[in-house]
């Protein structure tokens, strides 16, 4: 891959990344969260079209514009969440779009053999019969590369293959790769756990901020120097002072023992009055999961939460809000906005009680005021309240969530990716925002997988890691190393 | 004069345009007898159940759900109100009352019910109603011996038939539906939450929204409106019969929500939509009985008709998005 370069709407995903992978290795791609490894291996796979550059396999260069093309060349792409049909049984599944046939019928002794084929050639063993839902995580990871497999897949791309099996799983597995590299294929192995990379890689490719930063053979490379490969940048400065904690301020929130199965387990934290405590970690880690249990979105198994050292139950949003929590969700469209109505009907949502008139009746005036208030205070730019929130950037839409949970009298704001995929301008207004909500008394959890964010704008870190808290950092003590080395579980 | 345009196109005033130009030619066929006040009396008059039966299922289709349940609730709300009236000990005015409250009781239970699963164990409302439809079209047969309950008491008829201001009882009741429901949709927290959860669940109950009570409520409600129209049925033909209700009704209330402007997907409608889409199917209706169409092919109008009016609707939408 050559040059390859890829833009969304506001953001650059990719620029000028070349990789180049031989017959027969391991080529370990790592990079933080939104580095751009997974944009570039979907361009590899045709799941996406690159705006610049060129791909060449065997030396020949060619066009990969579909999932189809792809196959065709012999890319298998396993993803972390499986693409299996879970009701067809594991033969079905593994030659699904390519059922051998027999004139119209399809020819299941053929389907058998060809399954059998590639299972006696890496030595594994599968319950072709069975419901794919019904198979192990590591059963169905098998199903995938099979399925890659038996379309003759010379270069295989595996991304956090090792996410969710167990130990003895990651030893059959990288068993595995190593038989697939002695049969000549080439793999492209994406992952956040440091620790495995000595193992399993031949050479380590670095992406950050969707730019190409290093390569280098996995002997050559510590996992101190591919960390700092990955983080190597200096913190913005567009992150306001923050105050330090009043010495004195009362706990606000007290996180005791918090646990939802399977993600999350004995969470303890609590959050003073006027600080801003951050959780940091990779993707899938529980940091959201966590909030989300605060917030009473999800209920959890056990543990208590304590507003101003009041114990509350909340099994759903609304016990949450009556406690006084305030949830900006990270997934803004999907859950934080109601895309379909205006930016007055969305700010008011939470809080539409303080709009009723005596009649029961929705105050349309103070309703406007309200959202007109918000709109100047917050500089929501939208021609007017009554547009609709479809129409607005993402920055101005994440000030309509914030808006909506200021009417309330919320004294805990959990932030969850509060300034994802929005732009500096915006940015700096959220921060400042939240400062303003700290002089004000409130307490913040901001979840962020925004290294520089979470190191900017805390005053206490946490490192999550497989749903437990595994370490906390003052805010002078946190270096960009030691927090990911703490959060990817290797050694600094 | 191209934003002129493109503004009335956006606001379904093209549509309007157009069926007025469509029944000044029908009324010149047919020799002044469309527009005329006392055929549009008629026509409003014919329309008052289908609308009322519309308004309700414009609740449940803005939450994306839908109730087939309401053609043979008519049916049994009109049976068990039959019954009630000639077995209660009552006259006048206290026998009408207790005779309605029945059945909107049965209405508001059936909904209730729909509402269970659908909210509970997150089954799609399709499969549930369309139980419920069978259960209530059984019941109905059960509690009527399969032969229409004549109605003894005569004051029910008087009803029926009767006319406020030269305007029908079912059209009044109509008015008052819509007018409530209208107020209910638009101006109170309840009308928002729908909306709201019809636009996106999950928001809605970040937001504190008890959605579940609020997806309750509109399958009761649509369930009352049932058996509103249920009532009037039964006051005017005297009669609670299993047969009611049970024919084109249900269809013919989708039509005219989907014609209205109510999106299937949820989270958009509006209840005066509704009373439109009931208006302008009538008119369809009226006015090719009056011109001596064809009653098969009335059908396939009705149908060309519906089609067309949600294809605009789509296409207007798309403009909308990309603007």
């Amino acid at each position: 891959m050559r040059g390859i370069g890829k833009s969304f709407p506001g953001v650059r995903a990719l620029s000028d990344v070349s990789l180049t992978l031989y017959a027969g290795e391991v080529l370990a791609l790592v990079g933080e969260n939104g580095a751009g490894k997974s944009t570039l291996m979907k361009i590899l796979a045709g799941a996406q079209r690159a705006d610049r550059g060129s791909i060449a396999i065997d030396g020949t260069e060619v066009q990969i514009s579909s999932p189809h093309d792809a196959e065709r060349l012999g890319v298998g792409m396993i993803y972390q969440e499986f693409n299996l049909v879970p009701q067809l049984n594991a033969l079905q599944n593994i030659l699904l779009g390519n059922e051998p046939v027999r004139g119209l019928m399809l020819d299941e002794r053929e389907a058998v053999q060809r399954a059998s084929a590639v299972l006696q050639e890496l030595g594994i063993e599968l319950p072709l019969d069975r419901p794919a839902r019904r198979l192990s995580v590591a059963q169905q990871q098998l199903i995938e590369i099979v399925k890659a497999l038996s379309r003759h897949a010379r270069i295989i791309v595996m991304d956090e293959p090792t996410a969710a099996l167990t130990e003895r799983e990651i030893d059959a597995l990288f068993a595995l790769i190593a038989r697939l590299k002695a049969g000549g294929a080439g793999i492209i192995y994406i992952s956040h756990r440091m620790e495995e990379l000595p193992k399993i890689a031949d050479r380590i490719t670095v992406l950050r901020d969707g730019s190409l930063v290093e390569t280098r053979r996995a002997s050559e490379f510590s996992p101190a120097d591919v960390i700092r490969a990955m983080v190597g940048r200096p913190l913005d400065a567009h992150f306001p002072a923050l105050e330090p904690v009043k010495p004195d301020a009362p706990v606000v929130l007290d996180v005791r023992d918090l646990s939802r199965a399977p993600a999350i387990a004995h969470i303890n934290f609590s959050v003073r009055a006027g600080e801003i405590v951050g959780l940091a970690g990779l993707i899938g880690a529980g940091r959201t999961e966590i909030v989300r249990a605060i917030a009473g979105a999800d209920v959890p198994n056990s543990g208590v939460i304590a507003i101003d050292g009041k114990p509350t139950l909340m099994r759903t949003p609304h016990d949450g809000i009556k406690a006084g929590i305030a949830f900006i969700t990270e997934d803004r469209k999907g859950q934080g906005l109601v895309l379909g109505m205006s930016v007055r009907e969305n700010i008011t949502l939470a809080h539409l009680a303080q709009f009723v008139n005596r009649e029961h009746l929705i105050s349309r005036t103070r309703e406007e005021e309200s959202a007109r208030r918000m709109i100047d205070e917050l500089h929501v730019r939208t021609p007017g309240p009554e547009q609709l929130v479809r129409n607005l950037s993402g920055g101005n839409q994440q000030k309509v969530v914030l808006a909506k949970w200021l009417l309330g009298k919320a004294r805990v704001f959990l932030f969850d990716e509060p300034t994802r995929g929005i732009d500096v301008g915006a940015k700096s207004e959220i921060y400042a925002l939240m400062k303003t909500l700290l002089e004000n008394g409130a307490a913040i959890v901001m979840v962020s997988s925004e290294l520089p964010e979470v190191l900017g704008m805390s005053h206490r870190i946490l490192v999550v890691r497989d749903g437990g808290i595994v370490r906390e950092f003052t805010r002078d003590a946190a270096t960009p190393d030691a927090v990911i080395a703490a959060a990817t579980g290797a050694a600094a | 004069m191209s934003a002129l345009l493109k503004n009335l196109w956006l606001r379904n005033t093209i549509l309007v345009i157009v069926v007025a130009i469509f029944m000044t030619i029908v009324n010149t066929a047919a020799k002044g007898q469309f527009l005329n006040p006392r055929n549009l009396v008629t026509v409003l008059e014919q329309i008052s159940y289908n609308c009322i039966l519309g308004v309700g299922q414009t609740f449940v289709i803005i939450t994306a759900g839908i109730d087939l349940s309401i053609g043979s609730l008519v049916a049994l709300s009109g049976v068990v109100m039959a019954q009630v009236a000639n077995h209660v000990p009552f006259d006048g005015a206290p026998l009408v009352v207790v005779t309605l409250l029945a059945g909107l009781a049965v209405g508001a239970a059936a909904g209730w019910i729909n509402a269970l699963p659908v909210v509970k164990l997150n089954l799609p409302p399709f499969i549930t109603t369309f139980a419920m439809l069978e259960v209530t079209l059984g019941l109905s047969y059960i509690f009527s011996g399969g032969q229409p309950v004549a109605v003894n008491n005569a004051i029910f008829s008087s009803i029926g038939t009767g006319a406020v201001f030269g305007l029908p009882v079912p059209v009044i009741w109509m008015v008052i539906v819509v007018a409530i429901a209208s107020v209910l949709l638009t101006r109170t927290r309840f009308g928002r939450y729908v909306v709201a959860l019809g636009g996106n669940e999950e928001a809605a109950r970040l937001a504190g929204i008890a959605t579940a009570r609020v997806k309750t409520m509109v399958y009761v409600i649509s369930g009352m409106c049932a058996a509103v129209v249920g009532f009037l049925y039964m006051a005017r033909f005297s009669s609670g019969s299993p047969d009611t209700g049970t024919h084109d009704e249900l269809l013919e209330a989708i039509a005219a929500v989907v014609v209205g402007g109510t999106s299937l997907m949820g989270g958009q409608g509006s209840i005066l939509g509704t009373f439109f889409g009931a208006l302008l199917i009538g008119l369809l209706y009226n006015a090719m009985n009056l011109i001596h169409v064809d009653s098969y092919l009335q059908k396939v109008v009705l149908g060309v008709v519906i089609l067309l009016a949600v294809v605009l609707d789509e296409l207007r939408k798309r403009y909308l998005a990309k603007a």
